[in-house]
């Protein structure tokens, strides 16, 4: 995968409505390729619903450029083809599949009808590769329905590298996992970004500081700051929004420096 | 991508069992479990039925295998693919209807026509649409292949536009309450309520001639195995095991870059051409098809033979079928007015209390002893799925 093209995530004015009321209200941000950008943002700040539009699953103006593809106006399926990965909130693997099962379905949208018809024999090299990486090669066997949470996530992600995701969209990866769950999550990031960019919802900000390479702060819909962990933490604006009202710098302790 | 992780989440998980078995199916040992449970059907349909069950009692074993083979479709569609379809009666009575329509015609002779058309229909000669069901190469075909395409046009069109669960079941129903209408309103073509009935010869056989009924007994259990095998290859296939990733999380394939709709079509497409060959062979075995074999109540009662079988295995649709065929006929002997009640209770119990059928039970005692095994949760919801929250709000 180390010879595969290593692309940018370019988002530009995209605004999305439901009923008159604005999630998203003109974002425009660029993910430079081999990125970790951490898109952090109060309740309703639009962060899901711009991973949505960016994924195809509501409908958005503007434009999402992935390397030299337009997203925008694409179905689901076919955005994901471009490689383009993504998680949810709550974990959605195939709890009633094996943990290898799960990484081949995965592993094979570009199968040929003819292949599907025919039973899978021996383990396909990518989802070896996957196994080791996401650490549940001892699992393989499993049903996904038996993991522990923390695990379930990673498989999710290895999900997204079977799939062949250049762009991996996390949302809220971490949630509700233990410190050493978290280290172990954070350092497969960084491994993963050594040949994709990654884009991480998170509200743990101790997670934020430690895998971060840039930050976008998100507030009603529109970017409300944008830069590296340092850059972002001293914004006033930023304060301002986590905390409700105006701060002198160094009086309070925001939940950025929490 | 190297396998080596800096700080390997396995760390916090329990050590790998030395030596991991892949998933699934244990090749070898499973294969012959197969291959001795195929043996054994086929000792018991082919040698053990006819030798020990009377002339009588083996025609309604026939007619029951009959509801067999569509209870496998709904296994597959159902039980695998998640799509509750009540209205399979539709496939089934299509076939019915082509293979009926065939034998009517090659009862009457060449330029012949059927003996209820004169009578209701006061029709000089044949209607256009009945005339290529004469020769037997248009209608076989058509009994597997007519309700196979019309699964294929409606799939296509409710698959696509995301109709399931509950919508899906109803709008399925609604197609076999159409369907009767259609027939019952066209009667000088179709037989109307009564339907197409006696029904004669088959291909050239004697349908009153017992050693005949024996033959029409011997096709249809041997049809039934080889849709049993047909099946085991599908849901052990790559295919088999994305249509249960479809079944329990649709939106999730989708953003693995599949297209759930066409996976869906798929099983329900087959579903349909198994409930069209049930139907063609059901005729040469009861020698009737009618409206009141293929609406809405035949319909559920398919469903429920599979849900009490055990809807997401192999056999559980075929054994349950049976035994709610074969309690029906029992049953509604003795008490004829209690059946339709007792029935409807049967499914209730059984999705309330026991979503895997009377197959479970059989995995339960298995597992037992596998203490860490959680217990499973119940699968009956209409096609509700975790991933459905991520649903479009208005798309």
């Amino acid at each position: 995968m180390s010879g595969e093209r290593l692309d940018g995530l370019f988002v530009r004015d995209v605004r999305v409505s439901f009923d008159g009321f604005t999630a998203v209200d003109g974002v425009s941000l660029e993910v430079p390729a081999g990125d970790i950008r951490f898109l952090i943002g109060p309740n309703g700040a639009g962060k899901t619903t711009l991973v949505d539009a960016i994924t195809g699953l509501v409908r958005a103006t503007g434009s999402v450029r992935f390397g030299d593809e337009e997203l925008l106006g694409r179905p689901v399926h076919r955005i994901s083809r471009l490689g383009i990965g993504r998680t949810f909130q709550t974990s959605t693997v195939f709890e009633e599949l094996s943990v290898l099962q799960n990484l081949d379905i995965a592993a094979g949208a570009r199968r040929s009808w003819a292949t599907l018809a025919r039973r899978r024999r021996g383990v396909p090299d990518e989802v070896a590769a996957a196994l080791e990486t996401i650490g549940l090669a001892g699992r393989a066997a499993d049903l996904a329905g038996t993991l522990a949470h923390g695990q379930k996530q990673w498989l999710e992600i290895g999900m997204l590298l079977v799939q062949d995701a250049r762009l991996l969209l996390l949302d809220e990866p971490v949630a509700g996992m233990s410190h050493e769950e978290r280290d172990a999550t954070g350092a497969l990031l960084e491994l993963v970004s050594r040949d994709r960019t990654v884009v991480v919802i998170e509200h743990d900000m101790d997670f934020l500081r430690r895998f971060a390479r840039s930050v976008t702060v998100l507030h009603a819909g529109r970017v409300l700051s944008e830069g590296t962990v340092a850059q972002v933490q001293a914004d006033p604006r930023v304060q301002e929004v986590y905390l409700g009202h105006p701060v002198d710098a160094g009086s309070a302790r925001t939940g950025l420096e929490a | 991508m190297t396998a080596v992780t800096p700080a390997p989440p396995s760390t916090a998980v329990r050590p790998a069992p030395a030596g991991a078995v892949p998933p699934g199916r244990p090749a070898g040992r499973s294969r012959l479990r197969t291959l001795a449970g195929f043996a054994f059907g086929a000792a018991l349909l082919f040698a053990v039925a006819p030798l020990v069950l009377s002339d009588f009692r083996l025609a309604l074993l026939a007619k029951y295998l009959c509801v067999a083979m569509v209870a496998v479709g709904i296994g597959i569609a159902w039980g695998r693919g998640g799509m509750l379809t009540l209205g399979q009666g539709v496939f089934f009575g299509l076939g019915g209807y082509a293979m009926a329509m065939h034998l009517k015609l090659a009862d009457a002779g060449p330029g012949g026509m059927p003996d209820f058309m004169q009578l209701y229909g006061q029709l000089d000669e044949l209607p256009l649409w009945w005339r290529p069901f004469a020769s037997p190469w248009f209608a076989l075909p058509a009994t597997v292949l007519l309700p196979m395409a019309v699964a294929f046009g409606l799939g296509s069109l409710v698959f696509r536009r995301r109709v399931r669960g509950a919508y899906f079941a109803i709008l399925s129903q609604a197609l076999a309450a159409a369907m009767v209408i259609l027939l019952i309103g066209q009667q000088g073509t179709t037989g109307g309520t009564n339907g197409l009935t006696d029904i004669k010869g088959f291909f050239g056989y004697d349908l009153d001639d017992p050693v005949n009924q024996r033959m029409v007994y011997f096709i249809i259990a041997g049809t039934l195995l080889a849709l049993l095998a047909l099946t085991r290859q599908l849901i052990h296939s790559r295919y088999g095991e994305l249509l249960v990733a479809v079944r329990d999380g649709e939106e999730r394939v989708r953003f693995l870059g599949y297209d759930p709709a066409s996976v869906k079509l798929v099983a329900y497409v087959v579903a349909a051409g198994m409930a069209g060959l049930a139907g063609a062979l059901f005729v040469p075995a009861v020698g009737i098809i009618s409206p009141a074999l293929i609406g809405i109540v035949p319909s559920i009662e398919f469903v429920i033979g599979v849900a009490v079988g055990g809807r997401a295995t192999l056999l559980g649709p075929v054994l349950g079928a049976v035994a709610v065929a074969w309690a029906r006929t029992a049953l509604s002997e003795r008490f004829p007015g209690t059946w339709t009640y007792l029935q409807g209770l049967l499914f209730v119990v059984v999705v309330a209390f026991l979503p895997g059928g009377l197959a479970s039970l059989w995995a339960l005692a298995r597992r037992r002893d596998v203490a860490a095994q959680p217990l499973r949760r119940g699968r009956l919801s209409l096609g509700r799925r975790r991933a459905e929250r991520t649903e479009v709000p208005a798309a």
